[in-house]
């Protein structure tokens, strides 16, 4: 048995190794943009680029709307599966793992050409046109995570009691879906939310090939252009993934854990 | 007529899911098969077979083979060391969080921080050489290479390998091991005879699921390499950009065969899925 713990140890300190040394060495990179000595010049330029200010703050906005479109999609559909069509669960599910098996490049090669400007639907004619086809990418991209996310929290509560309760109560489907699921749900949405968050943040295939001014392609350019800007940039990103990560956790504390959970 | 009611609820879902992943997906396909003129023709997938987009496919299907079955290792023996090995408790716990946020760390800033690590003026690569005497560089290694992009994607696999085989090694009953001592078997038997065999499909369908993963991702290789490194889905980015092949049809045949090769590895991977359900109930 001490040679089994003495194995254990030595493969966790491999992995270690491999996981922290990139992360060390990307630090001090990033930290070596003055001359002879260590100092954070590289964030500070990366800080004050304007152009990091805009496509970051783009990039944000994407992603508050992915949010919104996934939610707006996956809540009811998920819902109304459990409620009433049972029936449609696998068809739902194997639709929410294409977005698995269809590469990004792919997806978006598609919108290229169904929705051009010569097109029925002539999405990417205009900027507005092409910004929500963009987010519309996102969406898809997330709807694995966002469809799993929903699911799960919808398992934990009782959903045809709850209707049941808020119609006999004289509730429309509205409110049962705004003021009843959606907050007992709450807390695996946001999962999802945080999860999206850290998928579109810096996508770079879509964007880039939807010519959108966002964060990814903008590292991309960094990256081809400056020496150590990158590192500074990977850094945030990296704090970027570890904080929605991080939020996720927390969350998942406030989680309920069963539909039957005594009070 | 109740049926417009029933389907209201999940008509959003399956209005965006057939305008915006499956029709478009469908065109491409479609496409592939069809000459300028809208004729069906085998022609566009027949040229797939001209060298460089061989070349392509071939070193893509390397490199995704490469990081998913080093991940795949790696990431068993982590997850066999934390959950099997006596560690500390909160060594476990840390090591989940820190797969999460790794497997979703890739892209281009994944890609920067290996260029800091290991590209020419990198500081693993240069205290190789200052500390240990190893000029890596002189020996052939090269962050632009193969080796360069697998070592890269290795990760982001070994974290979700991890993340996925976690909760099937926690499966393993402790009952099994006790029936196994019990009945005589040695520590080798119970892991030759119980473990692997209980593991293994969840394993292999993991080892699939990473394949995939590997075999679609762009941004990271784009951002390492450029375009010195001509793999298929930097191939099909710099067609959609610039038609560099000359055959708009080509580009929906290169697609194409990369949904057939992820969609092949993922029906092996719900197969191997159903399998190893038997088992981790």
């Amino acid at each position: 048995m001490k040679s089994g713990k003495f194995w254990a140890w030595l493969v966790f300190a491999l992995g270690a190794a491999y996981f922290f040394i990139p992360l060390i060495a990307t630090v001090e990179f990033s930290m070596r943009m003055r001359r002879g000595e260590y100092s954070f010049d590289a964030y500070k330029v990366v800080l004050g680029d304007a152009r990091f200010q805009a496509t970051f703050g783009y990039s944000v906005l994407a992603a508050v709307f992915t949010i919104i479109l996934g939610v707006l999609i996956v809540v009811p559909a998920a819902y109304w599966i459990r409620l009433r069509l049972p029936q449609l669960r696998p068809i739902v599910e194997f639709i929410t793992l294409l977005p698995l098996v269809i590469p990004a490049i792919v997806i978006v090669f598609g919108y290229i050409r169904m929705y051009g400007s010569n097109s029925p639907l002539p999405f990417l004619a205009t900027d507005t046109g092409t910004n929500a086809l963009l987010v519309i990418g996102y969406a898809t991209l997330a709807l694995p995570y966002m469809y799993r996310a929903v699911d799960t929290g919808l398992r934990t509560i009782d959903v045809r009691t709850l209707t049941e309760a808020a119609q006999i109560l004289g509730a429309g489907w509205g409110t049962i879906i705004t003021r009843v699921i959606l907050p007992n749900v709450l807390i695996a949405v946001l999962s999802g939310a945080f999860l999206t968050f850290a998928i579109v943040i810096g996508e770079f295939t879509m964007a880039s090939l939807l010519n959108r001014p966002a964060f990814g392609p903008y590292l991309q350019n960094i990256g081809a252009n400056r020496a150590y800007e990158p590192a500074a940039l990977a850094i945030i990103a990296f704090a970027i993934t570890w904080g929605c990560m991080s939020l996720i956790q927390i969350l998942s504390r406030f989680a309920p854990k069963s539909a039957n959970r005594p009070n | 007529m109740r049926l417009p009611t029933q389907w209201l609820g999940v008509a959003p879902f399956f209005i965006f899911a057939i305008m915006f992943l499956i029709l478009p997906t469908l065109y491409l396909m479609l496409g592939a098969f069809q000459n300028d003129a809208g004729e069906f023709t085998l022609e566009n997938i027949a040229a797939l077979a001209q060298p460089s987009i061989v070349a392509a496919y071939w070193i893509s299907i390397k490199v995704s083979l490469a990081s998913s079955l080093i991940g795949a290792f790696a990431g068993l023996a982590i997850a066999i060391a934390i959950v099997r090995g006596g560690l500390p408790d909160w060594i476990r716990s840390a090591t989940l969080t820190f797969s999460g946020v790794a497997s979703n760390f890739a892209g281009v800033p994944l890609a920067f921080a290996f260029l800091a690590t290991l590209g020419r003026l990198g500081l693993a690569t240069v205290i190789l050489n200052t500390v240990f005497g190893l000029n890596i560089y002189a020996h052939g290694f090269n962050i632009l290479s193969f080796w360069g992009l697998t070592l890269t994607y290795v990760y982001f696999q070994i974290p979700l390998m991890v993340v996925i085989i976690v909760p099937a090694i926690d499966g393993l009953k402790k009952e099994w091991g006790e029936a196994a001592a019990t009945l005589g078997a040695t520590m080798s038997q119970y892991w030759r005879m119980v473990v692997i065999p209980v593991i293994w499909p969840s394993f292999l369908g993991t080892v699939i699921l990473l394949f995939a993963n590997a075999f679609g991702a762009i941004a990271t290789a784009y951002a390492l390499t450029g375009s010195s490194l001509n793999i298929v889905p930097i191939l099909l980015y710099a067609q959609i950009r610039g038609d560099v092949l000359h055959n708009a049809h080509l580009g929906y045949a290169i697609a194409f065969g990369m949904i057939v090769i992820t969609g092949l590895a993922n029906v092996f991977y719900i197969w191997f899925r159903t399998r190893s359900e038997r088992w981790l109930k």
